[in-house]
């Protein structure tokens, strides 16, 4: 059997993926016929093309065994012979699928067809929006509903002036309501968007003004000058096709469907923003897939039918949380509301005229309630209204019935079941066994709540040797001032430690004490790297790396390098982080080398340590002619502040001197950028297996702000993080994320700022550097010998073959 | 074969390990938390370095270890078994301590 998807936007590749998933005998042939030239996207994040994300990011995987034509929209479609005809050939079918979506409303106004004008709706649209914008400066959005703020901010990300036009009082007037609207525009426009309420656009004329290259004239007689516009004032069902096969269509556009999605024609089937079913057409992804599931359901001989279309909606708009679900408008019940303007939070619950059941209810500003508010939606209120609005969210409240996942009508039954008999631990086998949370995301706390209910805690043990967390182990070590592994294991582990728990010890000592690490029974904690200090390379010598503090060096200690390099026949490389690695030394001389170079006034880098590696630095104002801030200046005395700082994994960090960022601060772990009025903090950034830019944390510091809350990071995080886990990851897996990082260390939520500073100020004051320290004590040198009876006998298995001019290792006996 | 003196006993540290070279092989040393020594080669087979010295030394349940510095695996100190790589062995030898000073059969 034979059928033919048209369209592959959201619906129709959740139906192909539905259809594939529970077609288990290959029942049903699958073609997909799509208009665009690129497979289903996630056009609900689409703004998130101009936040870093790549087309590639947003699309998805097509399930195996489905013919997917790309660029080759149906034309015609003959019912009787059951045939989909396009420009490169004819497809026959047993049923068909109509998920062709909507287009955008593009209202009537005089010159809205001229160059600079968009709409926003495809990828394609994207790219052309940001090919035009680039070198502009203003930009105005027609529309101040969700796709117009959508878009406001792709406009704000894109560097412009931004101006909303909206023709209702209020911004998103179909989610929130007159008070709502108030609070949201009061976010919008602190960000700098100019909001116009109330207004029309009448005409869009080409501006004679120097200033931009387009003029809005609305109703209310304003005049907007935009180089850039775009038109989100709202979409219209795609069902010219069904007109032309002569299917029933509603009175504004959609193809009419039963509630088995089923059109007038018994092998036609809509789904998505093109049906209209209930005498609605949706234009939200959760009914979608609701639809896409009905219809799979019915193609392998079942009877679901559409369960009625859950119109919630909650997202982050330009940086605020706007959440609305159930019966969010309607004025004639019971309301509680609350409103709070200096914290910026508007919620209003909309409830039964007995006040025993919540209908619906608006969020703005503050949408933790969210998920849990929506599942309880037409059930009995799970508790006092003022608790609700309060955010302490009911917890065991929630019926089996209770939809947990909108997007994808997952019940707290279906979560229960995949957490108790198909033996789900984590969210992510929830999401890849009932698909919960694979949409907008906005449940997943939720999740979590439900699989700790179901008494299914992560482990969150270190190694075998030890059940708690790398956090735990740090208070522990911390408050009992405990100081030896010996102590922790006997009292806290099991076993004589391995190598996950050691280093992680020796690390949590170092970090809290910063004594050498390599005294007492320490020595026997360290990983090779820290117990030689020096980086293991793949035939068993080490690597070199002297601190060259913001890479700024002296022509003098360069030459002590070349000589230190030449006179042990090292290979040389500069470093991404702006010094300079000696490779291919053997243990024996390690001492010698660093003899050297200790006496040339150069100290440890801690390149072999999970340490603060380098804070590298572009040339700054001393020099750029671009450069606002002394960036050189800066990474020097943040590299010497941090130097020899222990911390969960490595620590890298940059300081660019003006907004073109050469030195890629956003790719750190800390990076700073500078301002007219002082510096950008930006934090969680890393490059290597999977980058990330790092997110604004404050802006416009002092030097001396700057360092506190640089302090504090790091503190906080070589406190909490989990071992090997970068700052990024650790902000990631953060409850509440980077707004609650900003409050403790900005704002010292949790009362420890203090603590953190003492720490770092212990920190700073007590370090040494390790390498003068171990060429200082014969007992310390001791352990530097290549075999214990042959001091000096080289490791003959090390040999070195030539390329390029320098030693390169001859590695011997590799298992392949 | 023969015993042959490598070092005084207190020149191992306690959970760590040293090379030596017998007779031409390299041998890591290790001196375990009751004081037990054991003696494995010291060539790390699955990098192809000698460095199984410069492990980390522990224990898997009831066997004491040492992780290659170099990827991890981790061996078994008295059967020098690779106990992350079934069939991956390194070679054992036989060690004492006489007098406060360690020996290894070559």
């Amino acid at each position: 059997m034979k059928v033919v998807v048209v369209g592959h936007g959201m619906v129709g590749h959740r139906f192909v993926e539905a259809l594939r998933a529970r077609d288990t005998t290959d029942r049903w042939e699958i073609t997909v016929l799509a208009e665009e030239s690129r497979s289903a996207y996630d056009r609900v994040r689409l703004s998130a093309f101009f936040d870093g994300a790549s087309a590639q990011d947003l699309t998805y995987d097509l399930p195996d065994g489905v013919d997917l034509h790309l660029g080759e929209p149906a034309l015609t479609i003959d019912r009787a012979a059951r045939k989909v005809t396009t420009a490169h050939g004819m497809y026959e079918y047993d049923a068909l699928v109509l998920a062709t979506g909507s287009s955008a409303f593009v209202p009537p106004i005089s010159g809205v067809d001229q160059a600079g004008v968009f709409v926003y709706r495809t990828l394609d649209d994207l790219e052309a929006i940001r090919a035009h914008a680039a070198g502009r400066e203003v930009g105005a959005v027609i529309g101040g509903g969700l796709l117009g703020l959508e878009a406001a901010n792709a406009l704000r990300l894109l560097g412009l002036r931004t101006h909303v036009i909206e023709f209702a009082p209020r911004l998103m007037p179909v989610q929130v309501d007159e008070a709502g609207g108030a609070v949201l525009r009061k976010y919008v426009e602190d960000l700098g968007v100019r909001v116009h309420l109330g207004a029309a656009t009448t005409a869009i004329r080409p501006s004679q003004s120097v200033n931009a290259t387009l003029a809005l004239t609305l109703s209310d007689g304003a005049h907007i000058p935009a180089d850039i516009v775009v038109v989100a004032a709202g979409i219209r069902p795609r069902d010219e096709l069904a007109r032309t096969m002569g299917l029933a269509t509603g009175a504004r556009g959609g193809v009419v469907v039963d509630a088995g999605c089923r059109t007038d024609d018994p092998a036609v089937y809509a789904i998505g923003e093109c049906a209209e079913i209930d005498g609605r057409c949706y234009g939200l992804v959760a009914p979608g897939y609701a639809m896409a599931e009905v219809v799979a359901d019915r193609l392998l001989g079942g009877d679901a039918s559409f369960p009625g279309a859950d119109t919630s909606t909650k997202l982050k708009l330009l940086g605020v949380d706007v959440a609305s679900f159930g019966d969010a408008l309607r004025t004639d019940l019971l309301d509680v509301v609350y409103l709070d303007p200096a914290s910026g939070t508007y919620a209003k619950l909309v409830l039964s005229d007995d006040a025993q059941t919540l209908l619906g209810g608006i969020l703005v500003g503050d949408a933790s309630s969210y998920p849990a508010l929506r599942a309880s939606v037409g059930g009995p209120l799970p508790a006092s209204p003022l608790a609700l609005l309060a955010g302490d969210a009911p917890r065991a409240a929630l019926s089996e019935d209770a939809q947990i996942c909108s997007c994808n009508a997952v019940t707290k039954g279906q979560i229960s079941a995949a957490i108790h008999e198909q033996g789900c631990t984590d969210v992510a086998a929830l999401k890849a066994c009932t698909r919960a949370g694979t949409s907008c995301g906005s449940c997943v706390p939720l999740l979590k709540q439900l699989l700790a209910e179901g008494g299914v805690a992560p482990s969150k043990a270190l190694c075998e040797h030890f059940t708690q967390s790398r956090a735990e182990l740090f208070d522990i070590i911390r408050v009992r001032d405990i100081r030896t592994f010996s102590q922790l294991v006997a009292e806290h582990g099991t076993g004589r430690g391995c190598d996950i728990c050691k280093p992680t010890v020796a690390s949590i000592l170092a970090s809290l004490h910063n004594d050498y690490v390599l005294d007492g029974e320490q020595a026997a904690l360290q990983d090779t790297n820290d117990h030689f200090l020096a980086n293991i390379q793949r035939n068993g010598t080490y690597s070199v790396i002297p601190r060259i503090p913001g890479g700024e060096i002296t022509p003098d200690k360069l030459i002590v390098i070349g000589e230190v390099a030449r006179d042990f026949n090292l290979y040389t490389k500069i470093t991404g982080g702006q010094r300079i690695d000696l490779l291919g030394a053997r243990v024996e001389q390690l001492p010698a080398i660093w003899h050297r170079l200790v006496e040339a006034g150069f100290e440890s880098g801690h390149a072999y340590g999970k340490a603060l590696r380098t804070v590298k630095s572009c040339v700054g104002s001393t020099w750029c002619r671009y450069g606002v801030q002394d960036s050189v200046g800066l990474a020097v005395e943040l590299e010497l502040r941090y130097r020899g700082l222990r911390a969960p994994h490595k620590l890298k960090s940059a300081v660019s001197g003006c907004a073109r960022e050469c030195a890629e601060a956003k790719g750190k772990d800390f990076g700073i950028i500078a301002t007219d009025n002082g510096w950008n903090l930006y934090v969680g950034g890393n490059g290597g297996f999977r980058p990330r830019h790092a997110d604004l944390l404050a802006s416009d510091l002092t030097t001396e702000q700057l360092i506190t809350l640089v302090d504090r990071f790091l503190m906080f995080y070589i406190r909490t993080a989990d071992r090997l886990q970068r700052t990024s990851a650790w902000i990631e897996a953060m409850e509440g994320g980077l707004d609650y990082l900003r409050a403790v260390i900005v704002e010292d939520s949790l009362g420890i700022a203090e603590e953190l500073d003492a720490m770092m100020a212990h920190h700073v004051g007590s370090y040494v550097d390790e390498w003068r320290a171990t060429i200082n004590d014969p007992e310390r040198l001791a352990r530097f010998v290549s075999f214990v009876n042959a001091p000096d006998t080289p490791d003959p298995t090390i040999t070195f073959a030539s390329e390029r001019g320098q030693p390169v290792p001859v590695v011997l006996g590799v298992r392949s | 074969m023969k015993w042959t003196v490598v070092c005084p006993y207190p020149r191992l540290e306690p959970e760590r390990g040293v090379a030596a070279l017998v007779d031409g092989a390299q041998v890591a040393l290790f001196r375990v938390y009751d004081g037990e020594v054991y003696a494995l080669g010291n060539l790390d087979p699955i990098s192809g370095a000698a460095v199984l010295s410069r492990g980390i030394v522990g224990s898997r349940g009831e066997v004491p270890t040492v992780a290659s510095p170099m990827h991890k695996q981790v061996f078994d100190l008295r059967s020098g078994e690779c106990l992350d790589q079934p069939g991956v062995r390194v070679p054992v030898y036989s060690v004492r301590v006489r007098e406060g000073l360690v020996e290894v059969m070559t």
